[in-house]
């Protein structure tokens, strides 16, 4: 299947193993993806390879900033009609509270859509989405 | 403090964090103010399998990890510091099959906040990412005695 076969397949069933076995890094880190209606959620179950602060425990900072990266990215193919692979070009992530030792969700929101770079906000949360342990906002570059 | 000193802190400190031993981070340079961490190739942090490209978000962990050590070499003694904040430019991609090293350094240190910045390269001319962030001081208590000393053990 073609990276374009894959993401047609993703949007018309929400079956999201065939993307995301696509994609190493989402492996490495564990990341999952659901459907809820036209919402995505995407999830990154505890595992002990994540772990960046040993005494809390806590989820590495960086893993928390490359689920929530990836999570946008994915977010960004699933809603373009035609496939265009986004290329980020920055990356401000705002860590509000400790990401502990569980299961972590993610959430996006496509701020603005231009004709070549799109911004999108990401949360973050644990336990409850009321107390977010951080928030993101990235800028994209589409390619055809 | 020797800069042998610094190096074998930074070393343990991050042999300390699953992630970073996942990732197979090393110490390649420490100075007083400065740290240069590398990031071995490897397929399984890989983005793209069409281009061989690396994730951004292992870029983001590497360079979130050199500037949250880089406080090591400054500061006389060990004191974790949570991650405030992070703001990374991505440059262009970085080259399949090569290592990837982030060179940090804190620019200033306050009571309260460490502000850094780091810089991700291949080849000392080509930047693939830049980062600044801040983090927060929450003084030496906040982390137990027994893993001070792991991280300063052994020293004379």
């Amino acid at each position: 299947m073609t990276t374009a076969e894959v993401l047609r397949y993703t949007q018309e069933t929400g079956d999201f193993s065939r993307l995301l076995g696509g994609i190493p890094y989402a492996t490495f880190i564990g990341l999952q993806c659901e459907r809820f209606g036209d919402d995505l959620i995407f999830r990154l179950p505890r595992k002990d390879s994540n772990i960046g602060n040993p005494i809390l425990p806590a989820i590495h900072g960086g893993v928390i900033g490359g689920f929530m990266e990836l999570s946008a990215a994915i977010y960004l193919m699933m809603s373009q009609e035609v496939l265009r692979m986004p290329r980020i070009v920055d990356f401000s992530l705002d860590y509000l509270r400790a990401g502990l030792d569980r299961e972590t969700y993610a959430e996006c929101r496509l701020t603005r859509q231009g004709n070549r770079v799109a911004n999108v906000m990401i949360t973050a949360w644990q336990k409850s989405r009321s107390q977010p342990i951080a928030t993101a906002r990235a800028h994209f570059l589409l390619e055809d | 403090m020797t800069n042998n000193t610094r190096r074998d802190r930074v070393n343990r400190f991050i042999d300390t964090l699953a992630q970073s031993r996942a990732l197979g981070l090393t110490v390649a340079e420490a100075d007083e103010n400065r740290l240069v961490l590398c990031l071995p190739y490897s397929e399984q942090i890989v983005g793209n399998p069409e281009t061989g490209v690396i994730h951004g978000g292992a870029i983001t962990t590497l360079m979130d990890t050199a500037s949250g050590s880089v406080m090591i070499c400054a500061l006389p003694e060990f004191e974790l510091c949570p991650t405030l904040d992070l703001r990374v430019d991505y440059m262009r991609p970085a080259e399949p099959h090569r290592p990837v090293y982030a060179r940090a350094e804190a620019y200033r240190v306050t009571q309260n906040i460490i502000f850094t910045r780091c810089e991700a390269y291949q080849d000392t001319d080509k930047v693939i990412a830049h980062c600044v962030g801040t983090f927060m001081r929450i003084g030496q208590e906040a982390t137990p005695k027994s893993f001070r000393d792991l991280i300063v053990g052994g020293e004379a």
